[in-house]
């Protein structure tokens, strides 16, 4: 007898079969073996939209487990509307907890931020990437792109951050300045601002990122140099946000949004939703340390 | 208070999902039969199947109704669907000369084995609206039916059976390149591997039949217009369902069923390809689920013109090509510019303010509205 099974398909635990999941996981190992490789995947469909956090989710839903705690963001919020969503997505196909709060999260995915509390060893933070590939803006063939990494022929790459001085008085990338990993590749660190980049450096934490669109994993995994693009005379630096305090914490020393109120007037805000909660709650966060911020 | 731009996420989003099932039946109208929609609008489920590249007509027209008829978001949902389950067979190579003909025709000849046989195609109907569909009811479709059935011989329905193909003509005489036994050796899975360049053509093939019909016109256009080299006769057109076989444990061929395909064979210009050869001509391949034209013949246009690289015609790139017709990446990126953006954007603010006051140069002035 033929079952007729019509309709009654089932989801596995986490979504993604378990073929696909050890696909993704041992692509993962190869990239943290490789730091800042870009591991080509199969990147199955999600029911999520391509280029809405795909790649992220990839990465979650193959290494959850049942007593993962995970927290999700979204341009640092974790109310964001997107964030929300795959939050509940996550939530209803493994069951795990899941947290706002930084410290109490076992897996952190995000999009566009790195929390401004400190990472510690035990978690892991994932990353939504919408273009892996650090080269693409001056190399628009994949086939190429490649075979510069292989041969770490960043010449091009060079003469652009060169150029770029030359018209414009300074480097003008902005979110997802290129970084390269260990002394060897040059990887896209997502749209994170400049003001995260050098959290990635020497990081406690593990970093998988996850390009679904375009089919690539890569990771850095803890402790490993991470510097960012720069020359000698002309040096890189984070945003700039002096002379700015959070309207409602009095705080300096974070990224901030800025916000235009019904009166037109101008007013800055922490952009890390939970680093903010936790200042207006009068918790002390342990915030990432780097010579920028020390700076300040 | 101004900041409550993306604040209290989680309501707003499940709000947004009532209001868009409020909105797909807020007239209280009949409820869509999914019957009715797979069988009344059979070239929408064709084209769910074939961009969401999964055969499955009932699930085609659940999407449809799911989507309220938006075509590229139930071929998504199709895929994400096809996503999760597991990939048990791969079949073994069709066989179209084994397909039960509903549509063949060839524009190189003007009689072919078999003959030109229209089947149902719009290309010769008059695009004239026809306002009798308002008021169209059972009675109607049951007089049409029995009428058109009156005109049916079935003492000769026996006699249609599988014809022979046109390039077969060509490939007889030796007109055709022959086969390059690189080009076709290796047999990728786009849908298990993430496609790498230059890509085999095994996988340029799949990668255009999930393809976005739009996509694949307008590059496909583009190529015949001017932008390109290619535009080739039809050697043959066919629509109909073929058999589907997979290997069992014991290594035995079993007949799973059958899915209707359309199928283009392109013929290219004639020219020399390599010197030591006499001139030949190249076939162009496409092949779609369901009945699609327009899809399998831009196949036919882009397959040959990836095989022959040209970076000044973009429908000869097979980069620009393969990535940019995924309908379902596309789309997915192109909306994910309604995501929030502000920290990115405040990135590149700061820069712009800084070179700016660098330059030393004048702010431009504008007018400021005064409404």
């Amino acid at each position: 007898m033929v079952e007729n099974n019509k309709y009654t398909n089932k989801y596995n635990f986490a979504f993604i079969d378990e073929a696909t999941k050890k696909e993704i996981r041992r692509k993962l190992l190869k990239a943290v073996a490789i730091p800042g490789y870009q591991v080509p995947y199969s990147s199955p469909e999600m029911p999520i939209s391509r280029g809405w956090g795909t790649g992220g989710l990839h990465v979650t839903l193959a290494i959850i487990g049942k007593d993962d705690v995970f927290k999700i963001i979204d341009q640092g919020s974790d109310a964001s509307v997107n964030a929300c969503n795959l939050r509940e997505f996550v939530h209803q196909m493994t069951n795990c907890k899941t947290t706002y709060n930084t410290a109490e999260a076992t897996l952190i995915q995000t999009r566009h931020r790195i929390t401004e509390e400190e990472l510690r060893d035990d978690q892991i933070y994932i990353y939504q990437v919408p273009q892996p590939e650090p080269l693409r803006s001056v190399e628009r063939y994949e086939f190429k792109t490649r075979q510069m990494h292989g041969e770490a022929d960043y010449a091009k790459m060079w003469v652009s951050l060169y150029e770029s001085y030359v018209r414009d008085g300074d480097i003008m990338l902005g979110a997802g300045y290129p970084v390269m990993v260990n002394k060897r590749y040059i990887l896209a660190p997502s749209p994170i601002p400049k003001w995260d980049v050098p959290n990635l450096n020497h990081s406690n934490a593990l970093h998988l990122f996850g390009a679904g669109r375009e089919k690539r994993l890569y990771a850095i995994p803890p402790y490993t140099i991470v510097d960012p693009l720069e020359f000698e005379d002309v040096k890189f630096h984070t945003e700039n946000f002096s002379g700015t305090e959070c309207y409602r914490t009095g705080y300096k020393k974070a990224f901030m949004d800025e916000l235009y109120f019904d009166d037109g007037t101008k007013h800055f805000l922490i952009n890390d939703s939970n680093f903010l909660d936790k200042l207006a709650e009068d918790m002390e966060p342990k915030q990432h340390a780097n010579k920028y911020i020390d700076q300040l | 208070m101004g900041y409550i731009a993306v604040k209290g996420g989680t309501d707003a989003i499940h709000n947004s999902q009532q209001l868009v099932e409020f909105y797909r039946l807020k007239d209280a109208t009949t409820p869509l039969d999914i019957e009715q929609i797979r069988s009344q609008l059979r070239m929408a489920v064709d084209k769910v199947m074939g961009e969401g590249g999964m055969y499955a007509p009932e699930y085609a027209a659940i999407a449809l109704k799911q989507s309220e008829g938006e075509v590229f978001e139930a071929a998504f949902i199709l895929r994400a669907f096809r996503a999760t389950l597991q990939r048990k067979y791969y079949s073994e190579t069709l066989n179209t000369r084994e397909m039960f003909i509903k549509r063949k025709i060839s524009a190189s000849f003007r009689e072919i084995p078999g003959g030109q046989i229209l089947g149902p195609t719009r290309d010769y109907t008059q695009r004239i609206i026809d306002t009798s569909k308002a008021t169209e009811n059972n009675e109607d479709i049951q007089k049409f039916l029995t009428e058109f059935r009156k005109g049916v011989d079935t003492e000769h329905l026996a006699e249609i059976t599988t014809f022979a193909k046109v390039i077969d003509l060509l490939k007889n005489e030796g007109l055709l390149k022959p086969v390059d036994p690189n080009e076709d050796k290796t047999l990728a899975d786009i849908t298990r591997e993430a496609i790498k360049f230059p890509a085999v053509r095994s996988a340029r093939l799949q990668m255009m039949a999930r393809a976005e019909t739009g996509g694949l016109m307008a590059l496909g256009y583009a190529s015949m217009r001017g932008f390109g080299n290619v535009h080739p006769t039809v050697g043959e057109l066919r629509y109909g369902p073929v058999p589907v076989r997979v290997k069992d444990a014991s290594g035995r061929l079993r007949y799973i069923g059958k899915i209707e395909v359309t199928e283009a064979e392109t013929i290219s210009t004639g020219r020399t390809v390599k010197k030591k050869q006499p001139p030949s001509y190249t076939i162009g391949y496409g092949l779609c689920f369901g009945q699609n034209d327009t899809k399998a013949i831009c196949m036919g246009i882009l397959d040959t013109g990836m095989r022959s690289p040209d970076i000044n015609s973009p429908a000869n790139d097979q980069e620009f090509v393969l990535y940019h017709t995924e309908g379902i990446e596309a789309m997915g990126f192109t909306n994910h510019l309604k995501l929030p953006h502000y920290v990115t954007f405040q990135s590149d603010l700061k820069n712009l303010r800084e070179a700016i006051k660098r330059s030393g140069k004048q702010k431009v002035e504008q007018p400021v509205s005064t409404e």
